[in-house]
């Protein structure tokens, strides 16, 4: 058994190792807070040599996702990284790549929407992004990240679709974290030599991307479209089990915490999931049945695995960090409120918006969502579907 | 051309076949129909350069006659030509 | 080389009949003679427009060559990544061949909503040639005003009323922003003098660079005019001065064309009913104002040329 590598690095730091590694043939991309280091740090290795990556530094995200488009059509494998605003300068253009069915990889450091203009982490940057076509991962620290973004890189070329992924802006990205890395070697012979479906290099086989498609055809498209996404769940847990074979790191849909035996469940994605599973070692030492599940691949819904993990549950909490605005709840609480609809003795489930512009998430606020839900669990009553928590009231 | 069925799609927003709008016949949209006179023309390929709808024959450098089935009778070739040898007629009163 | 007819109608037609563009349109002339004067295989990126509409109405498309297009603004910032695409492959030794790559968009696409992408794929320098089919409003959606409809003209948002003479302000001088901005090679031609576009387009892309060049591409349906007139009206544009045939290489400025006898503007704006209304009699000031603007630009544009004779 090999000696572990063990290093420290910022998860911008983490990502863009990973990127290295991968070492795609075109990156572009546009700095932007709290994504900026991702591409300061893989700057540094293009200026050395260290990757043979065609860098375009554009001067938009718009142009960034554009470029990428141009790039992955033509047959490279194509990376690009942003946050917030930049995604949502690229709204256009995600709707377009998957579309077209681009496996380009992107990572995506979560960061509040504008207004008020914040640099700091909620998700709603990403969940604005849910219905574009774009696979989704989340990823509670800069190990989750760096090993999402390698295995993105293959779910994305098994599939023909874009892949994002995600992590926490500041909290993940800017904090120091000890990561355990693959070799360069072991990243290369991973990901492998990407071969295109097509590739608009192909001068001998000329073909047009992009036609217009009217009322005839444009609905065939885009239900073609839809079922590419069934493909997404065996490739993810095949990938995932090639990794671990190298890795020893178990990754699947999503991740269960104590969730076997438990009555109340809490859903949350990302970083909030650790403070999360503090706040359980502590109930549960209280002899108190709770769990937790943290959501891995949000896009495409796992609609069936979801359902199976949450449905013994008597009252579940999803933590949202992210509204909807005259919608009913955060959008992580309707995919799953909507999933047990179907089910026998359907648990409770109810919402808790936290953390929007990168407020702080105590240990003391998800205490306090577990005893919001003991009493429902108590009760059987809910005096409100969708609370803030952290919030001055 | 029989539409694919959604099944049939291939992956991507593509056309495979490159050029085949050429089995697409604009004809049908003209009004007048350009008719040359060969006995005036001397092949300069005026005609040919200046025609957007690549409906000018031509063979070994030669104006050999117009691709009826594409052109839409705008008559751009007809005012290029400097001998006059395009003139356009009237759809059906030939 | 001089541009030799008869050895380019040897040559086969990248773009094919049966596309849906009007009847006499100038956009498909600039592109057939634009594909006929390259040798080397063409890679395209098309911005949303007239041109990528009507040439791709699915399952149809009057491409020969490998083709994209993605949205509205971005034909500068597409080209960008699949020229990187080629310069990564062919650094790693996966691709060979010669390629050029080619980037279509109309005025709008490129003077406005377009603008931003094209100077940033300029500044990179990517070795791209970027065609700006002009043809002076947003045709596509019905003959908007863009900030390349000249002065005076009517379009349908701006509409020639009582108070109003059609666009207020000058077209926007976008030959003279890219080639300032420092763009390797950067061009104006017409479709009506296909020897100069052709020259040009070889030059553009036997540069080491980003260029740009470009076209006028009248718009019968938008311009108020008949069908057939389309080159003709194209060269009344460059015998009038309103439309000089000319190049920026490396900072220089050169004048391609100089007409024989420069003609009135009057007789490049009379057959067309886009600026019928500048012909009543309220309206003669306008017209005076509009020959002097012309006037006044071909003078600074051969001052210009005159500093690198």
């Amino acid at each position: 058994m090999k000696t572990k590598n063990l290093i420290a690095l910022e998860g911008n730091q983490a990502i863009a190792l990973a990127m290295k590694q991968i070492n795609p043939d075109v990156v572009a991309a546009y700095p932007i807070t709290p994504q900026t280091e991702i591409v300061q740090v893989f700057s540094e290795y293009v200026a050395n040599g260290e990757v043979h990556t065609e860098f375009v530094t554009v001067e938009s995200e718009h142009s960034a996702l554009s470029a990428c488009i141009g790039a992955s059509a033509a047959g490279a494998r194509t990376m690009t990284a942003t946050s917030s605003q930049g995604l949502a300068l690229m709204w256009e253009m995600l709707y377009i790549a998957s579309g077209a069915r681009l496996p380009i990889v992107m990572t995506v450091v979560n960061r509040a929407l504008s207004s008020p203009i914040n640099i700091h982490c909620d998700h709603s940057d990403a969940m604005g992004a849910r219905d574009s076509g774009w696979v989704q991962l989340w990823s509670e620290t800069a190990q989750e990240a760096y090993d999402n973004l390698i295995q993105a890189i293959r779910i994305a070329e098994s599939v023909n679709l874009p892949v994002m992924v995600n992590m926490d802006g500041f909290i993940t990205s800017h904090a120091e974290e000890v990561i355990e890395p693959l070799d360069d070697e072991e990243v290369k012979h991973f990901v492998g030599e990407y071969r295109p479906l097509r590739s608009l290099l192909d001068i001998e086989h000329p073909f047009t991307v992009g036609p217009l498609a009217l009322q005839d055809s444009y609905f065939e498209f885009k239900r073609s479209q839809a079922e590419a996404y069934k493909r997404v769940i065996p490739v993810l847990k095949r990938v995932a089990d090639e990794f671990s074979k190298i890795t020893g790191r178990k990754y699947d849909l999503f991740e269960t915490y104590n969730l076997d035996d438990a009555e109340i469940g809490l859903v949350v994605l990302n970083s909030t999931a650790g403070t999360a599973k503090e706040v359980i070692d502590v109930l549960r030492g209280e002899g108190k049945k709770v769990g937790l599940l943290k959501p891995r691949l949000f896009r495409p819904l796992p609609v069936e695995e979801l359902r199976e993990a949450l449905s013994k549950l008597k009252v579940i909490g999803v933590m949202d960090r992210a509204d909807t605005f005259g919608g009913f709840g955060g959008p992580l609480f309707t995919d799953i409120r909507s999933i047990l609809y179907d089910v026998p003795n359907r648990p409770i489930v109810t919402d808790y918006i936290y953390g929007l512009g990168g407020r702080d998430v105590t240990t003391e606020q998800i205490f306090k969502v577990f005893e919001n839900l003991e009493n429902i669990y108590n009760t059987g009553k809910v005096e409100s579907l969708v609370s803030y928590v952290g919030v001055r009231e | 051309m029989k539409l694919p069925k959604w099944k049939e799609m291939p992956e991507g927003i593509v056309i495979l076949e490159a050029g085949n709008a050429q089995e697409y016949e604009t004809g049908s949209w003209r009004t007048f129909r350009p008719v040359v006179d060969k006995s005036k023309c001397i092949n300069c390929l005026f005609c040919w350069i200046y025609c957007p709808d690549t409906s000018i024959i031509v063979k070994d450098e030669k104006m050999e006659g117009i691709d009826y089935a594409h052109c839409k009778g705008c008559g751009i070739c007809s005012k290029v030509c400097p001998v006059k040898a395009i003139s356009m007629v009237e759809e059906g009163s030939l | 080389m001089p541009v030799n007819i008869k050895e380019l109608s040897r040559k086969e037609d990248r773009l094919t009949g049966g596309h849906r563009l009007c009847a006499g349109c100038g956009a498909p002339i600039a592109v057939r003679q634009i594909l006929l004067a390259i040798d080397k295989p063409v890679v395209a990126a098309n911005a949303t427009g007239c041109l990528e509409v009507a040439t791709t109405i699915y399952p149809y498309t009057a491409w020969k060559i490998p083709w994209i297009h993605s949205a509205f603004e971005n034909a500068a910032s597409t080209i960008s990544g699949l020229e990187a695409a080629y310069q990564s492959l062919k650094r790693q030794g996966k691709i060979t061949e010669d390629i050029a790559f080619i980037a279509f968009g109309g005025d709008g696409g490129t003077y406005d909503i377009g603008f931003q992408a094209l100077s940033g794929a300029m500044e990179r320098n990517h070795k791209i040639l970027y065609i700006c089919y002009d043809n002076e409003a947003y045709m596509n959606t019905g003959i908007q005003r863009s900030s390349a409809t000249p002065l005076g003209a009517w379009t349908t948002t701006t509409p020639a009323g009582k108070v109003r003479p059609g666009k207020l302000g000058k077209k926007k001088d976008i030959v003279a922003s890219v080639a300032e901005q420092g763009a390797v090679y950067v061009a104006q031609a017409s479709i009506s003098n296909f020897r100069d576009l052709i020259e040009k387009v070889r030059k553009a892309v036997s540069m080491d660079g980003a260029t740009f060049i470009n076209v006028l591409s009248p718009c019968p349906r938008g311009w108020r005019t008949d069908t057939s007139e389309t080159v003709n009206i194209a060269r009344l544009a460059v015998e009038t001065c309103f439309w000089p045939l000319y190049e920026v290489e490396d900072g220089r400025w050169r004048i391609n064309y100089i007409p024989r006898q420069k003609l009135p503007i009057t007789e490049y704006l009379k057959p067309q009913g886009r600026f019928a209304h500048l012909f009543r009699p309220e309206n003669a000031q306008l017209l005076e104002e509009i020959q002097k603007e012309v006037d006044a630009k071909w003078e600074l544009l051969q001052k210009k040329a005159q500093l690198f004779q």
